[in-house]
């Protein structure tokens, strides 16, 4: 029999990342995939990025995980979302070949140390008695591990539905997990329900390219990693249409024969990204909405069509495609669909994904009500960290919402659980002005580097890159301008205002280092990337003394620790909504639960008060 | 606040354990979700007997599950289970207090949630600012609105104006719910104390004939118009070699100058030796006794009493008609905090050169500082806004 500390059940996004985090641990991992080659699909759009999910990528590679560095090997069309706003809110993002990324992610598992994968299917679940302690396989034969992370994605109870036609499957082609499903509902997890859509993929030889506006990558590429130097994969550029009133007739007239609203699926689909059934009913007064043809690789004459996922019948999606400008003779290679599937209540985790009912046990990804590459690497990382901090015995990881997306979105699920599938946007952290994508590895590398996950090659770099922020901005804090000297190069600032450090005039918008070497007659040598990050941080330096304030007053109530199985239908006055929601979310500290929906500062200062009633108490049973 | 009769109600007959009859009383039960506190209540209206009072609460208290309650703990149920936001607690609180018809329907305006129904329009106002920018950041490759500008400048302005007209009221409803100060000033023997006494209709200042009896500042309570107002005598103004006598003026011309109104009895020698506003009155002293011109007073005769009355009622009066429901000083830095925030957002957005993220953030800020007046606030919240306005998603 084979014995494991980790063993992580699939390949996907989060799978492949829990299992390279486990590993760089140095703890030995396996990965069970059913096939080799089903290791980083991307099994929805051919994308990596975006806002908030770029902030995920570039924190996952802060922590050297792998989805930044493989994204980066696949990209072949990077776009930094936002160029023109605030550097908090510009996010990375490019469209990816799909062969390029599942064979870098292919090679970066093969070369992981301490890690093998196991070609097979994990049927069900080794247990003595509460503790999972390995999996069964398909053949009946035993793995044995300390930890085991499930990341089933949609294959829990998944339902696949095109029209009024519906079949079991996870994506096209593949089984569900029954039995692993049937292993989950004995251990009386709360369950719910989510669907979500894809469009259907058309063959990009049909496409009339010619009269379509075209979308080219930016000329100077954003990469992910804070280790790549450059683009590998060859450029393209997306094509851009637009649905129009035929388009919108024929899906209106054909509706009852949609999957979703002929009342076939029960489950909750994310308001974001709505089918394009739902976006005629709801926004019945738009005539038009776009649609971004993505190519799914270089090599590939599949095309992605975003904006139009749908679950009606093949006939109409064949007519209402063929409505669209430049899609007037296109062929659907594969049909869009929509997919039901269960998810866990994450709510019944920790915050280190480990389910609370269940010692051992992870889970990371879709399973957890979530959507996105992005958001399943962030938990697959979590994940795969903390199952291998258990199994050397040291603390559990807590991330948190002040210093990263990956807290903001461990925090948010396990404490306020989902109602759709949940995706990052950059809105959900409220300390946003700190947790920007250009300074991820300041926030997380060195962290990292104590955990023990992150590699020496990237600890050397990031080493070399901090040292010349630090010499770059000492030199900024020697030079000293006059107020009368920053305005006469053109910032709007008065005149008579204090001299001030050439670090200091950064804060000002529309000052920058043109400018300092305008002033100061001296090219200061440096990488632009390192001058970029100084302008970075001293923009929103005052706001981010400000939200220390918010930050402090956080801190205070995390003081206020919670004990675990608190029943809170002691505390008198709490309303039940309430006691229900605590009792089921069981936050680790006065903070989480203040993040509870419905929560009052009146309800958290009886429970604060309760908990010292509490340990007077046990202070005067001691002692007395 | 109980919008609906309790279905549940009769005359009942309440006994003890071994049947003994307590008394006849009315029984209203309140189902839950039907009464102030919002859990389910039943209230005995006994007769009003100490002693059948207290036997009763003997019996119940005998009960293991029962106790009495706390103080304010109704009060904190209905806060806790959301029957109450924190405004209307605090009118409920001014409502118990209430001593004049003034400060007893100022609370009700209070306690009926209208601080609260105010905030929640901001709050939506700013909700929607927030959604728009946040739309422009976080879904810029969807169809959402490109200018968002002009609406986001048109609410967070709309608010700014609305903010600040309640602001400058609290001034005024602070005074509302404490009183307002009338000094009376002027040299010694001016007849200020017998003024006092007079509007007050009591001997509360001492008053002698020799000059310079009040060396300290004697506070009168009032009900004009149903307005409270404190009239303060203060010592005589004159030069003095007297040091106690110098601190009492001292503190008088301190006092003075802090309060709302100043009433100035001038006697025939005498020249004014504080600055005066407009809305000061100024008199002829000892109307009985002197002669002239301008209006004359006397505490004695009772001349000019009525008129000085009906003139103080008017200029409180008008004070008190700009008070808005905001309440409290609490409030007013709530409120003036939030303008601050705003007006920082409007100002960069109407520069044309701006960060949408730290507008962002301003607006975050002062929504936050709003939610302070009754509570709460959620990220959940403005992503809500954004799904139920634009059509988001590719």
């Amino acid at each position: 029999m084979k014995h494991f500390d980790v063993v992580v059940i699939g390949g996907g996004h989060a799978g492949a990342e829990a299992a390279l985090a486990a590993a760089r641990m140095g703890v030995q991992t396996a990965l069970v995939t059913l096939s080799q080659e089903t290791i980083g699909v991307m099994s929805c759009n051919p994308a990596i990025g975006g806002l908030g999910k770029g902030h995920l990528v570039r924190e996952i590679d802060a922590l050297d995980g792998a989805m930044g560095r493989v994204a980066d090997a696949a990209g072949i069309q990077f776009r930094l979302l936002n160029r023109k706003k605030g550097p908090a809110v510009q996010g990375p993002r490019t469209q990816a070949d799909r062969k390029l990324y599942r064979n870098a992610m292919q090679a970066e598992v093969a070369g992981a140390q301490n890690l093998s994968v196991v070609v097979g299917e994990a049927t069900d679940l080794m247990m003595d008695g509460d503790r999972v302690v390995g999996i069964i396989l398909g053949d009946g034969s035993e793995v044995k591990s300390k930890t085991v992370i499930l990341t089933t994605g949609t294959f829990l109870r998944g339902i696949i539905h095109i029209g009024d036609v519906s079949k079991p499957g996870g994506r096209m082609g593949e089984n569900p997990a029954i039995k692993m499903a049937e292993r989950l509902d004995s251990f009386d997890l709360p369950l719910g329900r989510l669907k979500t859509g894809t469009p259907p993929r058309l063959d990009g030889r049909t496409i009339n390219w010619g009269i379509l506006e075209m979308q080219p990558g930016d000329d100077d590429p954003v990469l992910f990693s804070f280790l790549s130097k450059g683009v590998q994969a060859k450029q393209i550029s997306c094509g851009i249409t637009h649905t129009n009133n035929q388009t919108h007739d024929i899906i209106r007239e054909n509706l009852t024969r949609s999957a979703m609203y002929g009342g076939h699926i029960d489950g909750i689909g994310p308001r974001y990204c709505p089918s394009i059934e739902d976006k005629i009913v709801r926004f019945g007064d738009k005539d038009s909405h776009q649609i971004f043809l993505e190519p799914e690789g270089i090599d590939d004459h599949t095309v992605y069509p975003n904006g139009i996922s749908t679950s009606l019948p093949i006939d109409v999606q064949e007519r209402y495609v063929r409505s669209i400008v430049g899609l007037e003779n296109t062929t659907i290679l594969q049909p869009g669909y929509a997919i039901e599937y269960d998810y866990v209540d994450p709510r019944a985790l920790s915050a280190t994904l480990e389910l609370r009912s269940v010692p051992g046990l992870y889970l990371a990804g879709q399973i957890n009500g979530t959507t996105g590459y992005e958001e399943a690497a962030a938990q697959g990382l979590v994940a795969g960290l903390n199952a291998a901090r258990a199994v050397k015995g040291e603390e559990t990881l807590n991330f948190r919402r002040r210093d990263s997306y990956i807290g903001v979105m461990i925090d948010d699920l396990t404490t306020r659980g989902v109602t759709e599938p949940y995706r990052m946007f950059t809105s959900r952290a409220e300390f946003r002005l700190s947790l920007r994508a250009d300074n991820a590895d300041q926030r997380l590398t060195s962290w990292g580097n104590e955990i023990g996950c992150v590699g020496e090659a990237r600890w050397n770099a990031f080493q070399t890159k901090l040292d010349a922020i630090n010499d770059t901005k000492q030199k900024l804090t020697a030079i000293t301008f006059s107020a009368r000297e920053i305005a006469s190069v053109g910032v709007n600032l008065s005149p008579d205002g204090p001299r001030r450090t050439a670090l200091d005039a950064l804060s000002l918008a529309d000052f920058d280092f043109t400018h300092i070497g305008e002033l100061y007659g001296d090219e200061l040598d440096q990488l632009p990337d390192i001058l970029q990050q100084i302008k970075n941080d001293a923009l929103y330096a005052n706001y981010i003394e400000r939200q220390a304030k918010d930050i402090a007053a956080m801190e205070r109530d995390e003081k206020h620790v919670l004990p675990k199985d608190m029943n809170y239908s002691l505390v008198v006055g709490l309303s039940n909504e309430l006691v229900q929601k605590l009792q089921h979310a069981q936050p680790r500290d006065v903070a989480q639960a203040g993040r509870i929906e419905g929560m009052t500062p009146a309800a958290l200062m009886l429970i604060v008060a309760w908990l010292k009633r509490q340990k007077q108490a046990s202070l005067e049973a001691t002692h007395g | 606040m109980m919008k609906t009769v309790p279905s549940r109600r009769g005359l009942r007959t309440l006994v003890d354990a071994t049947g003994e009859h307590l008394d006849e009383a009315l029984v209203l039960v309140f189902p839950s979700g039907q009464s102030f506190t919002g859990e389910e209540v039943v209230e005995l209206h006994l007769h009003g007997s100490i002693a059948v009072v207290s036997a009763v609460l003997r019996l119940l208290g005998d009960m293991p599950e029962l106790r009495p309650a706390e103080a304010g703990e109704f009060t904190r149920r209905a806060l806790d289970n959301g029957r109450l936001d924190l405004a209307q607690v605090e009118g409920l609180a001014d409502l118990i207090d209430a001593e004049t018809e003034g400060q007893r329907r100022q609370a009700l305006r209070v306690l009926s949630g209208d601080l609260g129904t105010l905030a929640e329009g901001w709050r939506h106002k700013l909700l929607r600012a927030a959604a728009l920018l946040e739309a422009t950041i976080d879904f810029v490759d969807e169809d959402v609105p490109v200018d968002v500008r002009p609406e986001v400048i048109e609410l967070l302005s709309t608010v700014q104006t609305e903010l600040a007209r309640e602001a400058s009221g609290v001034v005024f409803a602070e005074r509302l719910r404490h009183g307002f100060e009338v000094a009376i000033v002027g040299a010694p023997n001016a007849g200020k104390s017998t003024l006092l006494n007079r509007l007050a209709g009591r001997e509360a200042a001492i008053t002698s004939e020799i000059a310079g009896t009040t060396r300290d500042v004697i506070e009168v309570k009032m009900d004009l118009s149903g307005i409270p107002v404190t009239i303060l005598d203060t010592a005589g103004l004159r030069e003095t070699d007297d040091v106690v006598e110098g601190i009492g003026v001292q503190r008088a011309k301190d006092r003075a100058e802090k309060a709302d109104v100043r009433v100035y009895l001038q006697l025939p020698d005498d020249t004014v030796s504080i600055d005066l506003s407009t809305d000061d009155i100024l008199l002829r002293a000892k109307s009985d006794l002197h002669t002239g011109s301008g209006d004359g007073i006397s505490g004695i005769s009772g001349d000019g009493v009525d008129q000085l009355i009906s003139d103080l009622s008017g200029i409180l009066s008008s004070r008190v008609a700009t008070v808005g429901v905001a309440m409290r000083e609490r409030h007013r830095l709530a409120m003036e905090k939030s303008l601050g925030f705003l007006k920082f957002a409007q100002n960069a957005m109407e520069s044309g050169v701006f960060m949408e993220d730290l507008v962002a953030e301003d607006i975050r800020t002062a929504t936050r500082a709003i939610d302070s007046l009754v509570g709460r606030i959620d990220v959940e919240d403005v992503l809500g806004e954004i799904f139920s306005s634009f059509c988001i998603g590719k």
